[in-house]
């Protein structure tokens, strides 16, 4: 227990070593006194990006380059993301825009002053952490699944009973309480394959060492393809009330369906608006945690900047906080994945609902 | 805008992989694990219930042993007391028949020595009646001769005859 503490606490401190490279070197860059800018170094931190940045020493960028794989006018363009020195070039008329609506993303600018977004198909630094992240979660779970071969009957041993009790809360406490007896085995893969997705790219995304520390949970994109994943679900698994439900509400006054279908609009709204909250709401949850770390490192910067022994003495009370912050996100990662797994499995359970309910209206 | 502006490629990226999780963990991770659970908890439940009727059993036996062993004692106690009725009978029965025998032991003793007594009277009678008759025969011879002589010797006669 101690042990583990302690390397948290090591997790922690690197945490600071990566911002501490990060933020000086913007300074450096150029030449010139360039004032800190919080705002810029913590977005920088939570969106994807073509490379990996690790550190800057002196001069020198520490960073993983992703390939950039581009589809443009029929033609595929493959080249290492290297080739922008850091967003400094362009390549091959392509360039990572540097602000504007595209902002760090790859355009290709035209004469006339606007430009053509390829498809855009690169392995960026969040695509390559969902790779990691899921060949770490299919060896773990391939190893759990065998260790329940082993023991069978038995006690679980060692990783698998760190697993266990997760496995048991997500089968109790949301498939079976939420979608019922009848259905809930159909739907345990997904709840669980969704919750573990989530909580170990959570987890994963606080330690910020490569090649883990990826805001991935807090991507939009990311959380839209989930919250995605399990509005299809819905539709797929869906039976007759589910539809009769929306298209039909019962309980409901005629005249609220018929010139005018004003509840069946209402629920196909709802319907959109169900997976759409999932989506913001995972992201949001993440990417604010981590912005909060950021803003807390970034305090020793701006205050450094007036007096180097301000940010001295902000380090102090600025890791304090982030110690407290990250066992706070700790536990938002749990939960942010729970109530992710929890409102699938509550819609899941709507499409597969069988009772014509009408007392519930 | 950064931040809720979403990559087609990591969409693209994040469906294959997210896919492909799902798909290896639904095929070879979720059935062995969510079966062993199920497995697992219905061993448990069995095994509870087993302990719970091997439990029920062990409280019936004990009290069957209890009952066997109480009457196990009442007949111990039964088969003492008739022990010591039958012990009883038996001293009686034995102090009974010895009395009996030492009453026929000295009635036959009292009827031997009768007997004795009587032979042995006899043998005085006849013995009696032989001295008498040797006194008297030899008293005859002597009467003819001194009274006085005669007198003494009666007495050494009868002093001679041993008794």
């Amino acid at each position: 227990m101690t042990l583990k503490s302690i390397l948290l606490l090591l997790l922690l401190f690197f945490a600071g070593a990566d911002i501490v490279s990060a933020g000086p070197s913007k300074t450096n860059e150029h030449g010139e006194k360039e004032a800190f800018d919080a705002g810029k170094m913590i977005v920088d931190h939570i969106v994807d990006s073509y490379e990996w940045h690790i550190a800057t020493i002196g001069e020198t960028h520490i960073s993983v380059y992703f390939p950039v794989i581009l589809y443009d006018e029929g033609a595929w363009h493959i080249f290492m993301s290297s080739k922008f020195h850091h967003g400094h070039e362009s390549y091959k008329g392509y360039e990572i825009a540097s602000d504007g609506q595209m902002k760090g993303k790859i355009i290709r600018p035209l004469p006339d002053g606007t430009f053509v977004r390829p498809i855009d198909l690169s392995i960026t630094k969040n695509v390559f952490a969902i790779f990691v992240s899921s060949i770490i979660l299919i060896l773990v779970f391939l190893h759990v699944a065998n260790a329940y071969k082993r023991t069978k009957k038995h006690a679980p041993k060692g990783f698998q009973s760190l697993i266990e009790p997760l496995i048991l809360f997500i089968r109790d406490e949301i498939a079976r309480s939420s979608i019922g007896e009848k259905h809930y085995e159909k739907f345990l893969p997904y709840l669980l394959t969704v919750f573990f997705f989530i909580f170990f790219n959570n987890i994963f995304g606080l330690i910020p060492i490569f090649p883990l520390g990826a805001n991935v949970t807090g991507n939009i994109a990311v959380t839209g393809v989930l919250a995605f994943f399990t509005f299809m679900m819905t539709i797929v698994m869906s039976n007759k009330y589910y539809w009769q439900h929306i298209f039909n509400t019962p309980g409901v006054p005629w005249w609220l369906k018929l010139p005018l279908p004003l509840m069946p609009i209402i629920e196909v709204v709802g319907m959109f608006t169900k997976p759409f909250v999932l989506m913001v709401r995972l992201f949001a949850n993440i990417t604010a945690g981590h912005i909060i770390i950021l803003g807390f490192m970034s305090l020793i910067f701006v205050f450094s900047q007036a007096s180097i022994y301000a940010g001295y003495g902000m380090s102090l009370l600025s890791v304090t906080l982030v110690i407290f912050m990250n066992f706070l996100e700790l536990l938002v990662a749990f939960i942010q994945a729970y109530v992710f797994t929890l409102l699938s499995a509550i819609f899941l359970g709507m499409a597969v609902e069988e009772h014509a309910h009408e007392e519930h209206h | 805008m950064e931040l809720v502006n979403p990559g087609i490629g990591l969409i693209f990226w994040m469906i294959i992989a997210f896919g492909t999780v799902f798909f290896i963990l639904k095929k070879f991770a979720w059935p062995s694990i969510v079966q062993a659970l199920k497995e697992r908890e219905q061993h448990i439940e069995e095994a509870l219930r087993a302990a719970d009727i091997a439990y029920e059993e062990m409280k019936k036996l004990k009290i069957d042993n209890e009952l066997l062993l109480k009457e196990a004692k009442e007949e111990r106690d039964i088969i003492m007391s008739e022990a010591r009725k039958i012990r009883e009978k038996i001293l009686d029965d034995a102090r009974v028949k010895a009395n009996e025998e030492a009453d026929r032991i000295v009635e036959s003793a009292r009827v031997r020595i009768q007997s004795e007594r009587m032979a042995a009277i006899t043998d005085i009678k006849n013995q009696i009646a032989e001295i008498s008759i040797d006194v008297a025969e030899k008293i005859i011879r002597q009467k003819l001769q001194e009274p006085k002589e005669h007198q003494a010797y009666i007495d050494k006669v009868i002093e001679s005859k041993p008794f």
